[in-house]
């Protein structure tokens, strides 16, 4: 069967790519061979975020190259890379980290609502507003709200306010997690057990049983219910 | 409005049919023989073409994944004689190779205790099939469960054929690592009162996989990264490692990267290298699609066999049973397993169940292979395909209607995107490369057969068995990660580094020569090649 072949414009250069494939097979068709802005091809690690608009639309549209499938004489660009600052610091420190936010990430403050965070993020996500939760001190919100990220760049790279969103989420998410929720008494209680060796003689006896005698038990364990 | 062709909703609606009858259904788990049986009869491993015989080096006559072995037998991609090692670029107490979630925590660990660190890595910190993982960290931290239970879990799910000391080692530590990420600030699926959330993997006879929503590895590998760039770890991205460096003792003596932007070699000394490189999914063995990452070729099992270390179980190769089918732009990627551990059925074309979804991986895979191959079970696809529907629809009907956002939003986004709402509708699934099984044999001290090379994660062998269960590759990479960098950290202390060499390289390619093998490729290959042949003519190389 002949493939059904379309037009797309990669950076500017025109090519007629088989219908249906995603911007990154259709991009490999061609015969680009990539080592940036390609990475785990499932939609996961942010190396692969493009722009593109589409003939008589002024409207700037984003995907990821791995998960984005072609559309007719769409012409884009990817962003493997865009420029952003990441504040270095010691969770371990932090004691007032709405002001460590402030210290860290002055440029918050910046962010002026603008949304064009929003129709940058190829995850849906909304930016302006988990920095808006930030700004509260409402870390929870913050947290959940950016949890999606994959930090692609492409935010940053519209940010009016010249912010690099994805980065301070992380800041977020991480002092959240790690100080804002408890730390569950069951994970304390048993590397309590671990440390003080209560398992090790009765894996040490499990280990030693022959292959024979390991079947058996493995045979016969009892599941807990789904 | 359906997101499905036409021609596959009627099997859609077998499915709602069955499910109210499935709910109640029992299938009683294989007996570890049965199981054996099935595996045998339809693994792709005991196809007569998917190993081959390896003809030189540590493991000469023993029969790996052929795509592997013909990689062991190419040239190495260098030529030892151009290589002046005089002009050293770098000199560090330990090489860490690789930017997954076994490299940076042994980075971190390393630095932690005091020694010099380079991290070196193919592409960019992060890239990796950690970054894709999504089920989450098995560890038995609830209080109806024990390392015990772990221990006889794990080696029963690797067919016995795991090295105990390992997977002692594994299940000991499993609680310190969860702790150690909830430390570091990962955002761990909670409870109300803030316990971990946990599910089943397949094989696992408790709840012990704790998860970030459906993208575990991503939250790991974001947070570990970070902390890297908090303490200043130097990192080298865009340079992998193509051949190691031993001195003229045969002992670690660093590595030659070379930086895939520009060409240029850089030569690193180091008192010791710890791989951590990752998996083999890019070779695509048994021509099977994979869930790995694009950097998944198995440089590190290449450039540690020509150093002299001994590879173990690689002729067992991990198919995820649920990779998806549909839509085709999605083929082969991850569906995680927490999806049948949240009470997801598989379901063949005429709506029924063929086995207990929580069986384990090998096993689960083996099924479907059989009930499509053998069986004529099912789903034809538009493009001339077949898969199996994973009824996904269940995890809200079982729990509660906001489960799927809740824990699953990562599938719920990827395949919104493809108009199919898997709140609704099922995924349509088929086994997929996902994992090596086997690698760089190690100790419980995480030493390879080389003295100075460590090897943690998926790049090494024999805490897995030939079979490894959902849940323990997040677990076995930091497990791996912290053992060899505290053991490395102990070793640079006392060792002396000699006269670097690449004599190994030469003296690999001598036996090459010498047993007549030709094979016209060489390695590592460092990417896969998806170039089109018609442009491959064209490019006239």
């Amino acid at each position: 069967m002949e493939e059904k072949l379309v037009d797309i414009n990669v950076m500017g250069k025109l090519y007629q790519v088989p219908e249906g494939l995603t911007i990154m097979t259709a991009m490999e068709w061609i015969g680009y061979k990539f080592t940036r802005g390609c990475g785990c091809r499932g939609g996961f690690c942010g190396a692969c975020g493009t722009f593109y608009r589409l003939p008589g639309n002024y409207k700037l549209q984003v995907g990821l190259a791995c998960s984005t499938k072609i559309i007719p004489s769409m012409y884009l660009t990817q962003i493997p890379y865009f420029p952003s600052q990441k504040a270095l610091y010691d969770l371990d420190e932090i004691e007032n980290p709405v002001k460590a936010l402030l210290e860290l990430y002055p440029e918050i403050k910046k962010c002026v609502g603008c949304g064009a965070c929003v129709k940058a993020c190829p995850q849906n996500l909304r930016p302006i507003d988990y920095i808006a939760a930030a700004l509260r001190g409402d870390w929870k919100e913050a947290a959940e709200l950016s949890f999606d990220c994959i930090m692609c760049g492409l935010c940053a790279s519209r940010c009016t306010g010249e912010l690099v969103p994805y980065n301070i989420a992380l800041f977020v998410r991480r002092y959240f997690s790690k100080s804002v929720r408890p730390k569950p008494k069951h994970i304390i209680d048993r590397n309590k057990e671990i440390r003080e060796g209560m398992f090790d003689e009765a894996v040490k006896a499990l280990a030693s049983l022959s292959e024979e005698e390991l079947k058996k038990k493995y045979d016969l364990r009892e599941f807990e219910k789904l | 409005m359906s997101g499905y062709p036409i021609s596959i909703q009627e099997s859609i609606k077998k499915l709602e049919q069955t499910r109210s009858f499935r709910l109640t259904q029992e299938i009683p788990r294989l007996s570890f023989s049965e199981r054996e049986q099935l595996l045998k009869e339809c693994h792709p491993d005991y196809r007569p073409d998917s190993i081959k015989e390896v003809r030189v080096g540590p493991n000469k006559g023993e029969r790996l994944t052929n795509k592997l072995a013909d990689l062991l037998e190419a040239k190495s991609s260098l030529k030892p004689d151009k290589i002046d090692l005089q002009f050293i670029d770098h000199e560090v107490d330990i090489l860490v190779i690789g930017g997954g979630g076994a490299g940076v925590s042994a980075a971190l660990i390393a630095q932690e205790r005091g020694a010099s660190v380079l991290l070196a890595t193919k592409l960019r910190i992060g890239d990796s099939n950690t970054i894709m993982a999504e089920g989450g960290i098995a560890a038995a931290t609830q209080c109806n469960d024990t390392p015990e239970r772990h221990f006889l879990d794990t080696i029963g799910g690797g067919r016995f054929k795991n090295k105990k000391d390992l997977v002692s080692a594994l299940v000991h530590d499993a609680p310190l690592m969860v702790e150690w990420l909830k430390d570091l600030g990962c955002m761990f699926d909670t409870h109300d009162n803030g316990d971990f959330v946990v599910s089943f993997a397949g094989g696992q006879q408790r709840r012990r996989v704790h998860s970030c929503k459906d993208t575990s590895g991503l939250e790991f590998m974001r947070v570990i990264r970070d902390e890297l760039y908090n303490r200043k770890i130097p990192v080298l991205e865009y340079c992998p490692a193509i051949e190691l460096l031993l001195d003229e003792e045969g002992k670690s003596a660093g590595a030659i990267l070379k930086n895939i932007e520009t060409g240029e070699h850089l030569i690193v000394k180091a008192k010791a290298v710890i791989l951590a490189t990752g998996g083999i999914g890019r070779l695509h063995p048994c021509d099977f699609p994979t869930t790995n990452h694009y950097g998944a070729t198995a440089d590190g099992l290449v450039i540690a066999y020509r150093a002299g270390a001994n590879l173990l179980h690689m002729d067992h190769i991990q198919f995820h049973p649920t990779g998806a089918m549909w839509p085709e732009q999605m083929l082969g990627q991850l569906i995680t397993e927490a999806c049948r551990g949240n009470g997801s059925h598989l379901v063949n074309i005429n709506g029924d169940r063929f086995i207990n979804e929580l069986e384990t991986r090998d096993t689960v895979s083996s099924a479907i292979l059989r009930e499509v191959k053998d069986r004529g079970n099912g789903i034809p696809t538009p493009t001339g395909k077949e898969g199996i529907w994973l009824d996904t629809p269940l995890i809200n009907i079982r729990g509660d209607a906001g489960k799927l956002d809740r824990m699953f939003a990562g599938i719920v986004h990827r395949f919104n995107e493809y108009g199919i709402d898997v709140r609704k509708e099922p995924i349509m699934i088929f086994p997929t490369q996902h994992y090596q099984n086997g690698g760089v044999e190690i100790d419980s001290d995480a030493r390879t057969s080389v003295a100075g090379i460590y090897a943690a994660g998926e790049c090494s062998g024999g805490v897995q068995g030939i079979n490894r269960l959902g849940g323990n590759s997040l677990l076995d990479i930091f497990v791996f990660g912290h053992r060899s960098a505290n053991n490395a950290c102990e070793y640079v202390k006392k060792v002396k580094v000699g006269k670097l060499s690449l004599r190994h390289i030469t003296e690999y390619n001598r036996q090459l020569d010498e047993v007549g093998i030709n094979n016209g490729l060489t390695s590592p290959i460092l990417l896969p090649d998806y170039t089109r042949e018609a442009v491959k003519i064209k490019s006239y190389n």
